[in-house]
């Protein structure tokens, strides 16, 4: 068996548009250890929901190549029904609204048994014990009550948890969670990492965390692969990526959250758009119109991942001539940028 | 004239609970309860706390969108909570919406969308009204083919433009925005931070900035209110709350927050679970017999927190 949990090798999830398929996933290879938290950042549309869907083989009418392998078997190439016993058993997700992920006419606690019926993982009789345990080993006060609930009656932080509670039900080896902390609270957000943390260490899991928000990532990866326009642009362990960003974008995203240091003055801004999909520009480096003060000799015309430090690779070259241009935060620039972009007629969302 | 654009005094909002058989009012949700705020002119006050804690309501209040229970505000030193429309004054308040999806119409352009409120206020032909809202994309640093787009056609960071647009065509004195970047991606965020910034400096803007976000309250914000259930629980400079917070909520909400220092990481785990444990043990003893937060006590001349009182 592969030293690694999950194993997915030049992974492309094409969709259609307009008659035509475009890749969202574009040739992503990611690797996940057992009781390894694996970051996947990026902003909205770069892909990374896109990743894990495809994943758990949950794209209906995409075109998926590539392979992943789970455990050693490639799981791309799995029936429905071999899929669904995967699904919710070995690989499990937790989804980012809590509010649609669950069923809300069904009680909590029989969401929590559809689960544990399906995969077989506890008789009959011992269900109901095991639900309530579930709840409270996710940190829900006064489980037997809340069992009986329905979803509108509890918060979004316990509704949360009740998602979570499903999805380790089966005791999962691998954890895909596709922020699972967005729409919660920064209290009740600490608390969700918490447990995620607590049960990573318990069972031993390998886990996907999906996520935009990089103090989440610092605090919870052990590395992180950093995508944009569906491409992995930059992989690292977590201390090395935040110590020694090298791939623009990634200074970039650092640079634009507001911190201590740069109070009082203006946040760096990543000008114009992430291309849409049917819009981009598949040659050369894809995050080069954002950055049109790098001249494009410094770009590659094929990039590629390389290695730059031991597990740190890095995409294209042009991070070597890469600098922060700080004179153009919000201006002419920035607006011709994106009144060209306009013209192309070409909107992220 | 005081140095107060905007005063709230003892603000109460409380919405009434309906039930049983002849649908009577049964009890209040106390939404806002008590709640006051001077925002000196041209500064940035940020109110924090997390979803349901009433700093939407509380904004609301002061656009005039929900009936006050109890209390004044007063704008300019004139008072907004009476009985009877107060155009003038609504046209100097104006509101930034949380969500940039939603809150455009999407079956209106551009142009009708950022003129709605000049056709409102002010009598402008056809062409001087086209070249008003020319100017104010220019300012929000739109293109002008966008006069003619529909919302659709631009993406998130574009749209909370548009929505700024919309808000300051009026020139007006107070900007009430409600999370206006949480809907939106970082590198976004970022930028529709600056613009705000720089507008307000441009226009003299006073604002009410409503957010959850405390990193982004610090940067924008000169003064910051911490709320819980309806209360003000905290009140200081950016410093005086982020270097010396008071009470435990605050040190609670502050140290929740994921740093980026990944050398700090165990440090501000072991510090929040440090809090979460004082909080979980004495937070009862910062509520009264009702459940309710105390009053605010002044520590020093600026910052104020709802400590118990000892003895």
């Amino acid at each position: 068996m592969s030293e690694y949990l999950l194993e997915a090798n030049n992974l492309t999830t094409s969709f259609k548009i307009d008659g035509e398929y475009y890749p969202a996933v574009d040739d992503v290879s990611i690797r996940i250890r057992e009781n390894e938290v694996l970051a996947l950042v990026g902003e909205s549309g770069s892909g990374k929901s896109a990743t894990a869907f495809s994943l758990m083989g949950l794209h209906r009418h995409a075109r998926v190549s590539g392979e992943v392998l789970f455990q050693g078997k490639d799981i791309l190439k799995n029936n429905e029904r071999q899929m669904n016993r995967i699904r919710g058993g070995d690989i499990a997700m937790i989804f980012q609204d809590p509010m649609t992920a669950l069923n809300p006419l069904m009680k909590i606690k029989h969401q929590i048994q559809e689960t544990l019926k399906i995969h077989g993982t506890v008789r009959k009789s011992g269900r109901e014990l095991y639900t309530i345990e579930l709840l409270e080993k996710v940190g829900i006060p006064r489980p037997e009550r809340v069992a009986e609930n329905y979803p509108h009656e509890l918060s979004g932080g316990m509704r949360q948890r009740v998602v979570i509670a499903i999805a380790i039900a089966n005791r999962p080896k691998l954890l895909i969670a596709d922020e699972p902390t967005t729409a919660l609270d920064v209290t009740i957000q600490a608390q969700i990492l918490d447990l995620i943390r607590e049960l990573q260490d318990d069972l031993g899991s390998g886990v996907l965390l999906i996520t935009h928000d990089l103090g989440v990532v610092a605090e919870m990866a052990d590395r992180v692969a950093v995508m944009y326009a569906g491409q992995i642009v930059e992989v690292a362990p977590v201390r090395e990526l935040f110590k020694n960003p090298k791939h623009p974008y990634t200074r970039s995203l650092l640079n634009s959250l507001p911190s201590e240091e740069q109070l009082g003055s203006k946040l760096h801004v990543i000008q114009g758009v992430v291309p849409a999909l049917n819009k981009m520009d598949r040659e050369g480096c894809r995050f080069a119109p954002r950055i049109p003060w790098i001249p494009e000799e410094a770009h590659e015309h094929q990039p590629k991942l390389r290695e730059v430090e031991p597990g740190h690779l890095v995409r294209c070259t042009c991070y070597q001539d890469f600098y922060l241009d700080t004179s153009m935060g919000h201006g002419e620039m920035e607006k011709r940028v994106e009144a060209l972009q306009m013209e192309e007629g070409g909107v992220g969302r | 004239m005081s140095a107060n654009l905007l005063e709230i005094n003892d603000l109460k909002v409380h919405f009434p609970i309906k039930g049983g058989f002849f649908n009577t009012v049964k009890d209040h949700v106390r939404a806002v309860d008590g709640v006051s705020i001077a925002i000196p002119r041209g500064t940035t006050y940020g109110l924090v706390g997390e979803s349901g804690s009433g700093k939407t309501t509380t904004g609301k209040a002061v656009m005039g969108l929900n009936e006050i229970t109890e209390g004044d505000i007063y704008f300019q030193g004139e008072k907004l909570s009476g009985k009877g429309k107060k155009i003038g004054v609504h046209r100097d308040i104006q509101m930034i919406f949380q969500d940039p999806y939603s809150s455009l119409n999407v079956r209106k352009r551009v142009f009708d969308i950022v003129a709605e409120p000049l056709k409102n206020y002010e009598k402008l032909s056809k062409s001087d009204l086209i070249e008003e809202v020319l100017k104010l994309l220019d300012r929000v640093g739109l293109p002008p083919g966008s006069l003619y787009k529909f919302p659709h056609e631009f993406s998130g960071g574009q749209r909370q433009r548009i929505g700024v647009a919309r808000a300051i065509a009026l020139n007006p004195k107070l900007i009430i925005a409600d999370e206006p970047v949480s809907a939106l991606d970082v590198s976004v965020q970022a930028q529709v931070l600056n613009f705000m910034q720089e507008i307000q400096q441009d226009m003299d803007l006073t604002m009410l900035f409503i957010a959850h976000d405390l990193g982004v309250v610090r940067h924008m914000c000169q003064h910051i209110g911490i709320m819980y259930q309806g209360r003000l629980v905290e009140e200081g400079t950016a410093e005086e709350i982020f270097n010396n917070p008071q009470h435990i909520y605050t040190k609670r909400l502050i140290a929740a927050i994921p740093d980026t220092n990944v050398d700090k990481v165990e440090r501000n785990m072991q510090l929040r679970r440090q809090i979460k444990e004082e909080y979980d043990q004495h937070f009862a003893e910062y509520l009264d017999e009702d459940g309710r937060v105390f009053p605010l006590r002044a520590i020093s001349e600026t910052h104020k927190a709802a400590l118990p009182v000892k003895g």
